[in-house]
């Protein structure tokens, strides 16, 4: 056998398929928004790609490298912190800013990572919602980020330097676009890498990982490195979209549960899952809040929880094998 | 600082320290039991409060009558909990550690919105008790009774499952935590016996929850808060130890009242999660753990 | 100099001596096996040498560098490959997904590695189950994955824990096969065995160990005549002959 099997191997038409399937939706998603005028609609796009992007940025470390974090919020919170600050406080346009909240968020991902790595399991979990909860009491104690009052954004002019555009909004549809699609393809590239292999390894059997020299701590940080980047990068553009940030919008536990449930929902560890249970659960708890009363009389929490509930119980693969059975298909390895 | 400042602030904190090592005590239990980590602890705290809540509104009696009631209640509710989401989980073939913490997790937030759907989101206060707003006076400390009598009933309670361990139950709770694959071997029903330990962990954290009323408001939000408490007590404690869930209890309560002194009060948490990131640094199972 | 050297190595486990002052060499491109009955040590000193556990006292070299207590992923890099007693695939992915995580330690890119699998696993055998789901294959197809995946990572020295127990007679000469072509692509290979008829034929040196010692190093001629071998497997099937 030579390379040239390779070309042809299962795994590589899997995968060309998948770029294909990838380009048709966005070009879909592109042409999407144009007929649409309907200024809700349109934000409801918007928030769906911007979650999908999020969940797929959890989905990395979450899913693939199995680390269940439930305190995502804290590096959506610092990316929106550092970008906003740098664009409020020093006129740093946000194209930059976002980067630099992203870079932010992934040393804080590092930091936390570093000792928290060596819990399993249900240790670990905690350890992100303890940590989350610090973030949020120092973020509502801290002055000079604004502490419970939050941060208003000022607009300085409709403008791509400085991505605030308020006469037509359609701007942040490519922009949040753009970051969906760019997560994607990151989780695409790392599935098919060596670190993606280290990870599903890991997963599977943990002594003969180790025995095939797969360097587990060293794989656990890239993930969260690259993680805590997107999600940072994520609270950065929400920042500016919405034009507001208070620890309680963006540092919050519920805040934590909605970055990971599209995911969960979707199919954990898999490169469709977080997109597919983004544009159930957003739509859905749209739908209900404005059917059953505004949010915050408890029934979207209800919504999360049997969603959560019955995914886990009933179906723990998500939505995206159910896919696959449709398509006639065996769920393969994730 | 006065001394009876000092005093104050040590006796407070060991009082509602009592109650965090209640808490942590049921979580403890459910874990040791069968490696389940329970993120509804909380809101199950939650329901019992409310459930006396509740029950005191209708008949006008003292939460100290309705504790049997409300901790018969909790039982049943752990129970039915096991039985319906448990023992479902358990029997997952594929990603079990992801389907068990999504399990509980997702339960925490159905509880805490239907009681944000049935309840509203005000607080709500039990307020005319037979001990509410007393205080006792010794040696110039100032001691609401009704913290004095949650620090005394969790301390009962703390006798109480001191109690039951030694009963035959208690025994075959030991058993099966200590190796759940081979009490099949020797008559035990497992299947029994997580049913009844997860009914005797919501019992203890219903316990907690019922004397906490009686001087704490009820509000959907407060299960999420004590379950965190919970969690950071029961991982300095050590899974599986009562001991450590009681020590590290005394000591979370203690650190966050001293916190509240030196620092603001709404930064009171932030020295027992220093505590909680420090100890899981250097001793990972935690003061007493054994597992 | 020997590619490897066992040099005194010793390994308790809570007070009971698994492996007790044991030296050997292995020179570069045989095959040596190592027996003995059951408990006598041989998977503790297999773990030793793939960087599992550390040795209390001893120490292993390869090519003269000290290889012992720098754990299985620096063993690995180093050029040790292991297959387990228990068959450890990882179940949930195919058999092409499986030789590739052994062949990432040598070819960072993907298209190498999945390059070097595909020409490993056609090496072993696999190559009509190059798709086939880990969990599907047959116990004794497992076992070939396990070589293949181990082989993939290019190692100097392959460790076989009982890679031929419980195989029927046919599974058994394929994969007699399967380690003579290996050597023949220059691996040094140490194989543990019960199956002493399928074993001896196939080595050119064996260790065997007793009660954690080395009880004696020889050809096979030799050993097969060694009445103290013949003693220490009494109450065992097999018989000197």
């Amino acid at each position: 056998m030579d390379r040239t099997t390779g070309m042809n191997s299962s795994i590589t038409r899997r995968r060309r398929r998948e770029l294909v399937v990838a380009g048709v939706l966005l070009a879909i998603l592109i042409v999407l928004p144009l007929p649409i005028h309907d200024v809700y609609t349109r934000n409801l796009i918007i928030i769906t790609l911007l979650f999908a992007g999020l969940s797929q940025g959890w989905n990395i470390l979450g899913g693939y490298c199995g680390q269940i974090s439930l305190g995502h919020s804290l590096y959506f919170g610092i990316g929106a912190y550092v970008s906003t600050m740098m664009f409020v406080g020093g006129h740093i346009p946000p194209p930059v800013g976002m980067v630099a909240g992203g870079i932010v968020a992934a040393a804080a991902a590092l930091l936390v990572g570093w000792p928290v790595f060596r819990l399993s399991g249900h240790y670990y979990a905690i350890a992100t919602v303890v940590v989350q909860e610090i973030g949020y009491l120092l973020a509502l104690n801290w002055d000079f980020i604004g502490g419970a009052s939050g941060i208003y954004v000022p607009f300085r002019g409709e403008s791509w330097l400085n991505l605030q555009f308020r006469i037509d909004k359609l701007p942040y549809h490519y922009l949040v676009l753009g970051f969906a699609a760019v997560t994607w393809l990151v989780a695409w590239w790392l599935e098919g890498s060596r670190i993606g292999f280290s990870w599903r390894a890991v997963k599977d059997d943990v002594v003969a990982a180790r025995s095939l020299g797969v360097r587990i701590f060293h794989s656990k940080m890239v993930a969260t490195a690259v993680s805590g980047f997107f999600t940072g990068v994520g609270g950065a553009i929400f920042g500016l979209y919405v034009g507001y940030i208070d620890p309680d919008s963006i540092l919050s536990g519920q805040l934590a549960i909605l970055i990971a449930l599209p995911a969960v929902l979707g199919g954990v560890g898999t490169l469709w899952g977080p997109f597919i249970g983004a544009a159930v659960l957003i739509p859905l708890r749209e739908l209900s809040s404005s059917y059953l009363g505004s949010s915050g009389n408890g029934v979207d929490l209800m919504l999360y929880g049997a969603l959560i509930m019955g995914v886990a119980l009933l179906r723990p693969q998500g939505l995206v094998s159910l896919v696959n059975l449709v398509r006639g298909r065996a769920h393969g390895a994730a | 600082m006065a001394l009876d400042t000092i005093l104050q602030v040590v006796i407070s904190g060991l009082l509602m320290g009592l109650i965090y090592a209640l808490v942590a005590a049921g979580l403890s239990l459910i874990f040791g039991l069968m490696d389940v980590v329970n993120f509804a602890h909380g809101e199950l705290m939650m329901v019992a409060m409310y459930a006396v809540f509740t029950l005191w509104q209708m008949t006008g009696l003292d939460p100290f009558i309705l504790l049997p009631v409300v901790a018969a209640l909790l039982f049943g509710l752990g129970v039915a909990i096991y039985r319906l989401l448990i023992a479902r989980a358990l029997s997952v073939r594929f990603n079990r550690g992801m389907v068990q913490i999504f399990v509980t997790f997702g339960l925490a937030i159905f509880i805490r919105g239907f009681m944000q759907f049935w309840y509203g989101g005000e607080f709500r206060s039990i307020t005319t008790t037979w001990l509410a707003n007393r205080t006792a006076n010794v040696y110039g400390v100032y001691l609401p009774l009704p913290q004095v009598a949650a620090g005394v009933v969790c301390l009962a309670a703390f006798a109480g499952l001191l109690a039951i361990s030694r009963t035959e139950f208690g025994r075959a709770l030991e058993a099966t935590r200590e190796d759940r694959e081979a009490v099949a071997l020797i008559g035990i029903d497992r299947d029994r016996i997580f049913a009844l330990g997860w009914g005797l962990g919501a019992a203890t954290v219903g316990v907690a929850g019922v004397m906490l009323a009686g001087f704490y408001y009820v509000s959907p939000n407060v299960g999420a808060n004590f379950a965190l408490i919970a969690y950071v007590t029961v991982a300095l404690g050590g899974f599986g130890s009562m001991f450590g869930a009681l020590a590290a209890g005394l000591l979370i309560g203690e650190v966050e009242a001293i916190t509240a002194q030196i620092l603001e009060p709404s930064l009171k948490q932030v020295g027992m999660f220093a505590i909680y990131l420090a100890v899981l640094m250097f001793r990972p199972r935690g003061l007493f753990g054994k597992i | 100099m020997a590619l490897l050297e066992v040099r005194n190595v010793s390994k308790s486990f809570g007070g009971v001596a698994a492996n007790v002052e044991i030296s050997f060499d292995v020179t570069e491109g045989e095959i040596l096996g190592l027996l003995g009955p059951n408990g006598a040590g041989k998977t503790s000193l297999f773990n030793s040498i793939s960087g599992e556990v550390t040795p209390d006292v001893g120490e292993i070299l390869l090519s003269g560098r000290r290889i012992s207590g720098l754990g299985p992923v620096a063993c690995a890099g180093a050029g040790i490959a292991r297959t387990f007693q228990v068959v450890r695939s990882f179940e949930s992915m195919t058999v092409l997904e499986n030789v590739m995580v052994g062949a990432f330690a040598r070819h960072p890119a993907a298209a190498d590695a999945m390059a070097k699998a595909f020409e490993t696993i056609a090496f072993c055998g696999l190559a009509a189950k190059v798709d086939a789901p880990a969990h599907a294959l047959s116990p004794a197809e497992k076992r070939r994955l396990e070589v293949a995946r181990a082989l993939a990572t290019e190692p100097r020295v392959l460790l076989l824990d009982e890679m031929l127990t419980g195989l029927t007679p046919t599974e058994a000469q394929g994969g007699v096969q399967l380690v003579r072509d290996v050597q023949s692509r220059g691996v040094t290979i140490i194989m543990v065995e019960h199956v002493m008829e399928v074993v001896l034929p196939l080595v050119s040196r064996a260790v065997v160990l007793n009660l954690g010692r080395v009880l004696t190093i020889g050809t096979p001629a030799e050993i097969v005549k060694n009445p103290d071998v013949i003693r220490a497997y009494l109450g065992d099937r097999y018989a000197a002959d």
